[in-house]
């Protein structure tokens, strides 16, 4: 060993090869003999390329530098998966070039943002992230509201990476704005998976609400109400990017809404776009909050 | 003994540029400390977290890092050849080109041309600049090694070496892409693919920037400023091969629990444990170096800054593998935990390596002492201060985070919302400002130290 080394360090070709040599084997191993391989390359069957609109707005993701405070990877680990959903598949990210996982989570992660909410929510949040959460550091990105796209730009984009489109796409692009594509990306990400559906389909909660009309319960109902629900259904559920839940044509229509019903959405969510809160919230929450928003409906 | 001329120019060139990005570099991430906790620090569209987050991490590993690199190899590979640069006028070429290239690739950061791959942000017309930088480099090392004066190469010139093949082969294949424009491009590989090729050259750039090249300063400088030699030359053969062999492999470590295929984190992981051993194995040369006769190592006052670097060294290589074991990864990755972990290498071991080799070299170029012992000791005392108030902060914050993130309530639900979480953040990520204040604080001593000597050698 000392003998070959003795060779070796007198001898600077030698040993520029051997450490090539050396440098190449964990290299071959571990990064170019898996990409040779198909599990490397999967693809969900109904994953789509992007749109114009929507790879336009995911170079201004990467042109912003979203990715280093949100990743795009919902670990299998039980607790991740309550807050965010399905853990992330392989074969999700077959057009992304190139990933954009992440490595820091200041803020949560986006792998299942698509969807959640409606798109009037990421406007009002991308403009300014602190009217919705009042102790976020994200910065405001209101100027994306004031660029235009370039189609010619977003065409070159779509022809380099293969991807189809029509002219009429392309065309209609020059009327959008940089946050119209933004929001376009952000509703496409993590939607190759299908979620969990039986839970959409409201079922109606068996159960009587137990705290009607318990006064710490409603208390803890407009906390819970402040903390989650206000940013959409404005102050004192007045209404916003969800419906006011003081209007009477929001209860009236079908007849009241049970408390089993108005459970159920909290708790499951609707297509309509709220989101679900059953995993977040526990259920005397729940029932909580029902008996406080109860107390907005009287007035 | 100076028959010869070293070209010196140059290597101070290189010294005193990779000291102006550093300034610049820290100063960023003064600046996206004080963006965490207090948001109205961003300023749209330029100035945003986002965009000044990689200004900081690229001006300080390549403006910084790899400046030192450069100019400190020079230095070292003259010295060890005995003889000057085979091509000096190409060296003095590369350092302008590698200025102006840090000033444009900077702007364009900012301007918001970005990759999107972590250390490998800049788009392709600077990945070609920067290749064409290490080509210029890599011809002057191999070309001055080649017609050395010097039989044998010394322990340094092996990491030199190591260094020059690894970065290259490293940076080339990562920063294959589709060009799409003139400073816009995709990455060539996709989705998981794109995920392994990536961290195989963002940990590995942590290999070959932030360890071998400063392994080889360390091997080089700390006999030279104690007068004693390295202790044992066996252990620094095996400690030297198994870095560079083991260190290619461990890149997966960065993926754990995500769609990577598992064999390939299993792997990686246990490449990263394996990693300890010949990391260790510097670090006990190190130590036993001093220790053959401490009393003659204690004269010098850069014996404190080569021992504590290789002490940070020791220790996140130590607690660098244990993140990457799967029960400590699931608490700990994502969250600030890391920054913690990064900041102790880059502040700690990288940094304290880098400007003791400064403080040895400079006055030895200018043939004169130091300015201020006293000024050089009270640098070495605020980067530690101030290096350890930020990675211990953050490992507590990083160790919150993850526990906040996994809380339950008794029925099973999550017991908090991601902006209660960030809630909680504050006043750590306000006391990490603090550590990052008193060590550029430190480092403007540094800064000072190095110029009042040139001018009282001018004078």
């Amino acid at each position: 060993m000392a003998g070959l080394h003795d060779k070796l360090h007198k001898n600077p070709i030698l040993f520029a090869i051997l450490a090539t040599v050396v440098v190449l084997i964990g290299t071959i191993v571990t990064m170019l003999y898996p990409m040779l391989r198909p599990e490397m390359h999967p693809k969900l069957e109904n994953l789509k390329p992007y749109t114009a609109l929507q790879l336009a707005g995911r170079d201004i993701y990467q042109r912003e530098g979203c990715f280093y405070c949100h990743t795009q990877t919902v670990r299998p680990l039980k607790t991740e998966v309550m807050r965010y959903g399905e853990y992330s598949k392989a074969g999700e990210f077959a057009y992304d070039h190139p990933f954009l996982w992440g490595s820091k989570r200041t803020g949560p992660d986006l792998a299942r943002i698509g969807g959640k909410y409606p798109d009037a929510w990421h406007y009002r949040h991308l403009e300014n992230p602190r009217a919705f959460f009042k102790e976020s550091n994200m910065p405001s990105y209101a100027f994306l509201k004031e660029r235009k796209l370039d189609p010619q730009e977003v065409e070159r984009h779509m022809k380099a990476l293969g991807f189809p489109y029509t002219k009429e796409e392309i065309e209609a692009l020059k009327d959008k704005t940089e946050m119209d594509a933004l929001v376009a990306y952000l509703q496409v990400i993590g939607t190759a998976v299908k979620k969990k559906e039986e839970a959409i389909e409201a079922k109606v909660m068996e159960e009587k609400n137990p705290l009607v009309g318990d006064k710490e319960a409603i208390k803890r109902g407009k906390e819970l109400f402040e903390k989650n629900c206000m940013v959409c259904h404005g102050d004192d559920g007045k209404g916003g990017i969800g419906p006011s839940l003081q209007d009477n044509v929001w209860l009236g229509k079908e007849g009241d809404i049970s408390d089993g019903k108005l459970f159920s959405i909290i708790s499951d969510g609707t297509q309509a776009g709220m989101p679900p809160f059953g995993k977040q919230i526990d259920k005397n929450g729940i029932w909580s909050i029902v008996s406080y928003i109860r107390t907005l409906q009287k007035k | 003994m100076d028959e010869y001329r070293y070209d010196y120019q140059t290597v101070k060139g290189f010294i005193y540029s990779s000291i102006f990005w550093g300034v610049v570099g820290i100063l960023i991430g003064l600046w996206i400390s004080i963006q965490m906790w207090h948001p109205n620090a961003n300023l749209p569209p330029y100035f945003t977290f986002g965009r000044l987050r990689v200004v900081h991490t690229n001006g300080l590993a390549f403006g910084l890092g790899v400046g030192a690199i450069f100019g400190i190899f020079y230095y070292i590979t003259m010295r060890l050849c005995r003889r000057p640069l085979l091509f000096p006028k190409l060296a003095r070429f590369q350092l302008y080109l590698f200025n102006a290239a840090i000033a444009l690739s900077a702007l364009s950061l900012l301007a918001g041309y970005t990759q999107s791959l972590e250390y490998a942000e800049l788009e392709w017309p600077f990945d070609i600049g920067v290749v064409i930088l290490w080509v210029m480099f890599a011809v002057n090392i191999f070309g001055t090694i080649l017609k050395r004066k010097e039989e044998q190469m010394y322990i340094s010139l092996w990491y030199i070496i190591a260094t020059v093949i690894a970065v290259a082969v490293l940076y080339i294949i990562n920063n294959l892409s589709i060009p799409a424009g003139l400073l816009k491009s995709y990455h060539l590989f996709a989705g998981v693919n794109s995920a392994n090729v990536q961290w195989w050259y963002g940990h590995n750039a942590v290999g070959f920037v932030f360890t071998t090249p400063i392994l080889a300063m360390f091997y080089y400088f700390l006999p030279k400023s104690t007068g004693l030699p390295i202790y044992s030359h066996r252990l620094s053969i095996i400690a030297f091969w198994s870095l560079v062999f083991a260190y290619l492999w461990t890149g997966a470590h960065h993926l754990v629990y995500t769609p990577l295929p598992d064999w390939i984190q299993t792997l990686g992981i246990v490449f990263t444990m394996f990693l300890i051993a010949p990391s260790w194995g510097s670090v006990v040369n190190g130590y036993y170096t001093v220790g053959q006769d401490w009393d003659k190592a204690k004269n010098s006052y850069l014996t404190k800054f080569f021992i504590l670097g290789i002490t940070f060294y020791g220790l996140q290589t130590v607690q660098g593998p244990t993140q990457g074991l799967r029960i400590v990864s699931q608490l700990i990755h994502y969250t600030d935990w890391v920054p913690g972990h990064v900041h102790m290498g880059t502040m700690g071991w990288v940094t304290m390596t880098v400007a003791a080799s400064i403080y040895y070299i400079i006055p030895k170029i200018y043939n004169t002492e130091i300015y201020s012992v006293k000024i050089a000791n009270t640098h070495f005392w605020l980067v530690l201060i101030g290096q350890l108030i930020f990675s211990i902060t953050m490992w507590i914050t990083g160790i919150q985070q993850g526990a906040l993130q996994k809380a339950v309530n008794p029925d099973g639900s999550l017991k908090y919302t991601m902006v209660e979480i960030i809630a909680k953040n504050y006043p750590f990520w306000e006391m990490r400002t603090l550590g990052g204040l008193i060590f550029a604080i430190g480092m403007l001593f540094f800064v000072y130290n190095i110029y009042m000597t040139a001018r009282k050698a001018r004078a």
